[in-house]
């Protein structure tokens, strides 16, 4: 669907070329002119006052869509544990099977996994495809991708749901370009269009700015990318099981190039913010590393983690795995204290669908206070130590 | 040792502002900017040039003409060359026509020994290019690197980012890596790098250069089509507490408490 502009009704006012989030529009003899940076996201027709911009259908020639039926779903696993993404997306993934009126599968792949392959049943999937094998007791790009494309190419799936973790993000567009299909990334939304039955997959872009509702309508299976952490579990369910199907894993010398010598966990402990029912989150406001402790202390008393802007992760005062944000984790706990954080809206993205919102800051125009449910103006210092005085005088 | 570096110029999306009256964006006085993650791929590519001074460091974009300008910059930094593959053909391209185009661009220019991406884009925020890159050349890529040794001539062990903490992982070249912000902190131009940038090659190739036909790229070649764009809608505002500071804490643990929340 390309952009095009009817120069008859063109005034030459400008506006799309302000509002374009990529500079590809420019006025050329007074008439707008879209350049090669398009993304043919829009923006453009809806800001345009007399109606000359439009998307023009182009046809392609795809793939037979009707060949390719039911949701997949990759379940990562990690060190034999099954990963809450792959919940998430057995949750997600049922309601688009029901919508598209289709089976739900989970894929998973290991070393040892008939014990996961039973779980993903009683998480909802009606089947589950798993390999076993040495090769892929820890992952690698090569090794994940053969073996789940070939599963692709096989039984031909219509959709299939991507965890958006560090290795999901390595495999899915690998995966992609061998299957020659399109791949929409870290999704926050599904929805089946139900008149194409087609997936319209919604996801944040232009650093959180700009929400896109994106199509692959020729080519299958559609491919996402999911943003842990957003998708809602699915529900256990005691007598829950699923059809096992083994799926080949067999490697050649030379199908795996890369060698996994060692994996190294980080030191202290674990953070999972996406489990977390309470953040306390530290902004350019905390100061330092040091400042870190209190809202540690505050965190420790609500039985919560803390957190951290992509600031003070750039400052080098707490480790990548603690950021919140659009390029750290997506959180919604139940609460969210954010602490001497301004409120970018690349931080804003990751955390606004907290259940509620606390914001503490010394500047009363933050654009944190936007998105908050209780706004402090007042330095982080005095009304932490206050909040804690507060808890102790609560009744046990 | 032949090293291309892809990078793209961004908008600063930190600086983007959304005008919710209306439901645009203000970009106004956004400067466009080397993308920062592309930032770390030069550089780790600069510092390979460094400790072997016969290494040529390679430029590709696919892009405006414009792009030009934040080419000169990486050559002011220590960039050898430069590419742009620029053409209206390549408009409206997704991850995959990207791709495509960037491995024909590749190709046409002689491949190279090492490859690097940053790890995404500041605008696009997608982290496939790179890999899709490595997968459409044949060659393996390693994602979310934080950092590079060389074991020998022919051979890497780098580290690769994860939530929890990395994998040592061992590769043999050619391959393309993805760079993230902790693998280096990318060098500043400097004077002579500024006044030689300029008599530093620096190429524009079109869809014909490279022999792509127009209906191999850009939207033509998109498996993917944007529906819709809209601004995210802004969560209602609360309440601003007043009073004295202990008055606020008071206050704002009792609501908690009674919704249930602590």
């Amino acid at each position: 669907m390309a952009i095009v502009i009817d120069k008859d009704k063109c005034v030459g006012c400008s506006l799309c070329l302000q509002n374009c989030p990529f500079n590809a529009i420019t006025m050329v003899d007074g008439k707008a002119e879209i350049g090669e940076a398009c993304t043919a996201c829009g923006t453009c027709i809806d800001v345009c006052p007399v109606g000359a911009i439009s998307k023009e259908e182009t046809k392609k020639e795809g793939v037979d869509i009707t060949q390719y039926h039911g949701v997949w779903v990759v379940a990562e696993q990690r060190e034999g544990k099954l990963q809450n993404v792959a919940i998430e997306l057995l949750g997600e993934g049922r309601k688009l099977a029901d919508d598209l009126g289709c089976e739900l599968a989970a894929v998973v792949l290991g070393k040892n996994v008939s014990a996961i392959a039973d779980e993903l049943g009683h998480y909802g999937a009606d089947k589950v495809y798993f390999a076993d094998a040495d090769e892929l007791e820890i992952y690698t790009t090569d090794a994940y991708s053969k073996v789940i494309y070939e599963a692709v190419e096989k039984y031909k799936p219509e959709v299939l749901l991507i965890g958006a973790t560090y290795l999901g993000r390595d495999l899915a567009p690998a995966l992609a370009v061998r299957l020659n299909t399109g791949l929409t990334a870290d999704c926050t939304k599904l929805e089946i269009d139900k008149e194409h039955m087609q997936l319209m997959q919604t996801r944040p872009t232009f650093g959180g700015n700009l929400m896109a509702t994106i199509l692959c309508p020729n080519d299958r299976p559609q491919m996402s990318t999911v943003r842990p952490g957003v998708m809602a579990k699915a529900e256990y369910r005691e007598d829950g099981k699923a059809e096992k199907i083994e799926l080949a894993a067999t490697f050649a010398d030379g199908d795996i190039r890369t060698k996994v010598l060692d994996v190294v966990k980080a030191v202290g402990e674990t953070v999972s913010l996406t489990d977390a029912k309470v953040i306390v989150a530290g902004g350019n406001g905390v100061g330092g590393p040091e400042g870190f402790e209190l809202l540690k202390k505050l965190a420790d008393k609500l039985g919560g983690t803390i957190a951290a802007s992509r600031a003070c992760v750039d400052n080098g005062w707490i480790d990548h795995s603690y950021q919140v944000g659009q390029t750290g984790t997506t959180v919604k706990p139940a609460l969210y204290i954010a602490c001497g954080i301004s409120g970018a809206i690349q931080h804003l993205a990751g955390m606004q669908e907290s259940g509620q919102i606390v914001a503490i800051n010394k500047n009363e125009t933050a654009p944190i206070f936007e998105v908050a449910d209780y706004g402090i103006v007042g330095d982080l210092f005095k009304v932490i130590p206050a909040i804690l005085d507060e808890l102790d005088k609560r009744p046990e | 040792m032949r090293i291309i570096v892809c990078a793209k110029q961004v908008p600063d999306t930190n600086d983007v502002k959304i005008d919710h009256k209306h439901g645009t964006l203000i970009r106004d006085g956004v400067p466009s900017i080397l993308n920062p993650d592309d930032a770390n791929g030069l550089e780790a590519a600069l510092q390979i040039k460094d400790e072997h001074p016969d290494t040529k460091v390679t430029i590709l974009t696919m892009g405006p003409a414009q792009a030009g300008i934040m080419i000169r910059e990486c050559m002011a930094m220590g960039a050898d060359e430069g590419y742009i593959l620029s053409s209206r053909a390549f408009a409206g391209a997704d991850t995959r026509a990207t791709s495509k185009t960037l491995a024909v661009g590749v190709n046409h220019i002689g491949g190279a020994d090492l490859i690097f991406c940053g790890r995404q884009a500041i605008d696009g925020d997608t982290a496939q290019v790179g890999p899709q890159l490595a997968a459409r050349l044949g060659i393996p890529c390693v994602t979310y690197v934080q950092k590079i040794e060389f074991k020998d001539e022919k051979t890497l062990i780098v580290q690769r980012q994860l939530e929890d903490g990395y994998q040592v992982i061992e590769v043999k070249l050619p391959c393309l890596l993805t760079a993230v912000k902790e693998l280096n902190e990318p060098r500043y131009m400097t004077v002579k790098g500024i006044l030689d940038a300029y008599d530093k090659p620096l190429t524009i190739l079109d869809h014909n250069d490279v022999g792509m036909a127009p209906e191999d790229c850009g939207l033509a070649a998109s498996a993917t089509q944007v529906l819709t764009s809209f601004t995210p809608p802004p969560k209602g505002k609360g309440e601003m507490l007043s009073g004295t500071i202990n008055e606020m804490a008071a206050y704002v643990v009792k609501s908690l408490t009674e919704k249930h929340v602590i």
